[in-house]
């Protein structure tokens, strides 16, 4: 299905990855949004308030972030599609509803644009802290997507292909975009609507009488529905059975539980979003992602031009982690070096994955601002040693 | 015993059924509350409501938090959303606005909506959104076990306060008429007749709508504060009462043992958030507004106003 | 002959005498009967007083009873 042309902006744009993304989540079709203010996140949302009235939608500015990411899922079961945007404390504020939403399988987007933390951190500067959370920050065992833009084109994709992922797998998918992506300006380019493929919902064709809300197709995803359409549906954050009614006792939680794991297991596999290069030879592979990868493109040049033998594996699709492909790599190649704004988190993944048969060697950074390259050139040069 | 032994005869005709029955998930009976409970009574008259305000039931959902209250949600046969503890009006927030043409009614008790849940209560009253709230107020956390809420009256002994309760307690209706709201009534599980007439009322009266519904809670209020039972409760409630419509809700609190005054007491007309937002939208940009249409046929193209093209 | 009846669902009774105690022109009482979870239903005791009022059915937590009046 092609976007709805009332939120395309087409055109080749001079914009920050905050306003990228919005533009973004506008052409995948998003017409709801709540918000709450928060640095470096808080223009997503401003200028979605300024365009949303004039392509036809609402967007209401909550009294926290608790309300915003519960409502927005309010809105997706009147029938819309909707967002919501924050930062490192706001993020952990919604981890409740994120759960919420992995729970009842309301497909909707999460946008996170990282910056320093613990805390209050450093508002206005960068980091990528918040990577582990996005997948285990709520409680429980549960799945959900998460995808790393590295600049404003791709803040501008991305918001698309999250939207999509939502849609497809009924599950929270979380756009992770950093405060340097978030604020740095580039060249965006935004095609004709009938240019960009948007994912409909998959609204159930079955009568009200026959339709369970939680009962899985062959793909492991449940059909959807809205509210107003006489289904006379219940969606409860209780262990539930194929009806929606709560139903807790040992027998579903195994099934339902490992069956919201399960259903978005394919982005672990084949359908993992990347971007790779020379990884036919290589000895040394640099796995990272957002603004990292940037910084280390020119630490993976550096290298080449010394003769090391470097690939770059560049993390698109952080959750479902890639495993097999880093799995599948570590058998042949010497060592991953793996960058990221944070003292070593998809690094713990990438060590996972590589099950003890490559060396790993996490480049750390506490945040507030990007690696110099050197640093990431250096641990190549020591990871081949 | 499976059939009743009647002392004389009656004839019950054969297409008669409870009038409840047809709002109930009738396979999740029986319920979860417990004898005396005064929850059920509030459904009863929530169900009449229904019927004389002749609401289309496909356009009713019913949004409620966690608690005891909280399960309504799951045995009303309509649409229906058992959220999280506090929750309740922001998602309700959310659907409305998505879907302005549902009649959206939050169902939740007084520790949901006026503890973890305060902060969005006073902001849905505030913005005027056009969600009908009915509170059950049984005065405690009776799901988890009788803890002190918000509401519970001075020197009542509470799960977490066995030597009494100190701290003030809120009056609700005063605050949900400071908050903003359009309609505030107060009434008790012994007023089923006027309980059913306010529900029937804000069915029919658009903006923030709020009646607070005493109830008793018999395992652990009552009986913590060797107040009987239920019935005890409802006869307390007959008692004490005094029905007041008008009185100023800063007359109203509730005490352990004192009167409760019931009635009506705000009843004025507001726009409602949705009229503020076109009115301010359509004069700052005239031509330019586009009417908020964020429901599509399939969630990602919308054929609205102007008529769009979708290849797919 | 009563202008209106009750019925009532034996095995949803709890027992908790809401019915009773309210009905306008009494015409109901706990029995001494159990269902078979234990508790006293109420037994229709004056049955040509019934009005078919339904405040019973109102009152009821349990949705074990309702009243109306008989179609004339």
């Amino acid at each position: 299905m092609h976007a709805d042309p009332k939120g395309v902006l087409t055109g080749v744009h001079f914009l920050d990855g905050d306003h990228a993304c919005c533009e973004g989540l506008l052409a995948a079709g998003a017409r709801f949004s709540a918000g709450y203010p928060i640095t470096p996140s808080t223009e997503v949302v401003e200028r979605f308030a300024s365009r949303i009235p004039t392509v036809g939608g609402v967007f209401i500015q909550m009294e926290d972030e608790l309300a915003a990411s519960i409502a927005i899922q309010g809105a997706v079961w009147g029938g819309a599609k909707a967002f919501t945007v924050t930062s490192g404390p706001g993020f952990s504020l919604m981890m409740e509803h994120i759960g919420y939403a992995a729970m009842t399988e309301t497909p909707c987007v999460f946008v996170d644009v990282q910056r320093g933390g613990p805390s209050t951190g450093l508002p206005t500067l960068p980091a990528q802290a918040d990577m582990m959370q996005a997948k285990w920050g709520s409680h429980g065992d549960y799945g959900i997507i998460a995808l790393c833009p590295n600049s404003p084109q791709e803040s501008f994709d991305l918001a698309i292909t999250a939207f999509n992922l939502a849609e497809e797998f009924r599950v929270p998918v979380m756009i992770m975009l950093d405060e340097c992506v978030g604020h740095m300006t580039e060249k965006v380019v935004i095609p004709e609507a009938d240019q960009i493929e948007v994912t409909p919902r998959r609204y159930t064709k079955k009568a009200p009488g026959e339709f369970r809300l939680f009962e899985p197709q062959a793909d492991q995803v449940p059909d959807m529905v809205r509210a107003g359409e006489g289904y006379r549906f219940h969606v409860t954050g209780l262990t539930h059975d194929e009806r929606g009614y709560p139903s807790m006792n040992l027998e579903t939680q195994d099934r339902f539980v490992r069956r919201l794991q399960d259903k978005v297991k394919p982005l672990a596999n084949g359908r993992a979003i990347c971007e790779t290069e020379d990884l036919d030879d290589a000895e040394v592979v640099v796995v990272s992602y957002g603004i990292t990868s940037r910084v280390a493109q020119r630490a993976i040049q550096l290298a080449r031009a010394r003769g090391i033998k470097v690939g770059k594996f560049r993390i698109i699709s952080a959750w479902p982690f890639p495993e097999q492909r880093i799995r599948e790599l570590a058998g042949r190649v010497k060592a991953f070096v793996v960058p990221e704004l944070n003292l070593g988190q998809m690094a713990l993944e990438v060590q996972r994955a590589a099950a003890g048969k490559a060396n790993v060697t996490p480049v750390t950074h506490a945040g507030g601002s990007v690696h110099n390259p050197e640093a990431i050139l250096k641990a190549i040069e020591e990871s081949v040693r | 015993m499976n059939e009743m032994t009647l002392e004389i005869p009656i004839e019950i005709p054969a297409d008669s059924h409870n009038p409840v029955e047809p709002f109930l998930r009738m396979e999740r009976m029986p319920h979860i509350w417990c004898p005396g409970c005064g929850i059920g009574t509030t459904v009863n008259c929530f169900t009449r409501a229904l019927l004389e305000s002749k609401a289309d039931l496909d356009k009713v959902a019913v949004v409620s938090g966690i608690g005891c209250t909280g399960r309504v949600a799951g045995y009303a046969r309509l649409d229906s959303f058992h959220t999280t503890h506090g929750r309740a009006l922001p998602f309700a927030t959310g659907l409305k606005l998505a879907n302005p043409e549902l009649q959206v009614v939050v169902y939740s008790g007084d520790g949901d909506l006026f503890a973890i849940g305060g902060n969005h209560f006073i902001h849905a009253a505030r913005r005027n959104m056009d969600l009908k709230v009915i509170c059950v107020n049984n005065l405690t956390y009776a799901m988890t076990g009788g803890q002190t809420a918000p509401t519970t009256p001075g020197q009542v002994i509470s799960a977490t306060a066995p030597y009494g309760v100190f701290e003030p307690s809120f009056n609700l209706v005063a605050l949900a008429e400071a908050a903003g709201a359009s309609y505030v009534a107060r009434w008790t599980t012994y007023h089923v007749k006027q309980l059913a007439r306010s529900m029937n009322e804000v069915l029919n009266k658009k903006g923030f709508c709020f009646i607070e519904v005493l109830s008793p809670c018999p395992t652990l209020y009552q009986r913590r504060n060797k107040m009987g039972d239920g019935l005890d409760a409802m006869k307390f409630y007959k008692q004490v009462s005094k029905i007041r419509n008008g009185a100023p809700t800063s007359e109203c609190a509730i005490s352990k043992a004192g009167e409760i005054v019931v009635g009506k007491f705000v009843d004025r007309d507001r726009p409602d958030y949705l009229e503020l937002l076109k009115a301010q939208m359509s004069e700052s940009l005239g031509d330019r507004y586009a009417e908020p249409h964020c429901v599509s046929e399939d969630g990602g193209c919308c054929e609205g106003e102007g008529g769009s093209v979708c290849n797919g | 002959m009563a202008k209106g009846f009750v019925a009532i669902t034996v095995e949803r009774c709890k027992g908790c005498g809401f019915c009773v105690e309210f009905c306008p022109t009494h015409v109901l009482a706990l029995s001494s009967a159990y269902n078979s979870k234990g508790y006293h239903p109420p037994n229709v005791v004056s049955a040509e007083k019934c009005s078919g009022c339904d405040l019973c059915g109102m009152y009821c937590p349990d949705f074990a009873i309702y009243g109306a009046r008989y179609a004339r």
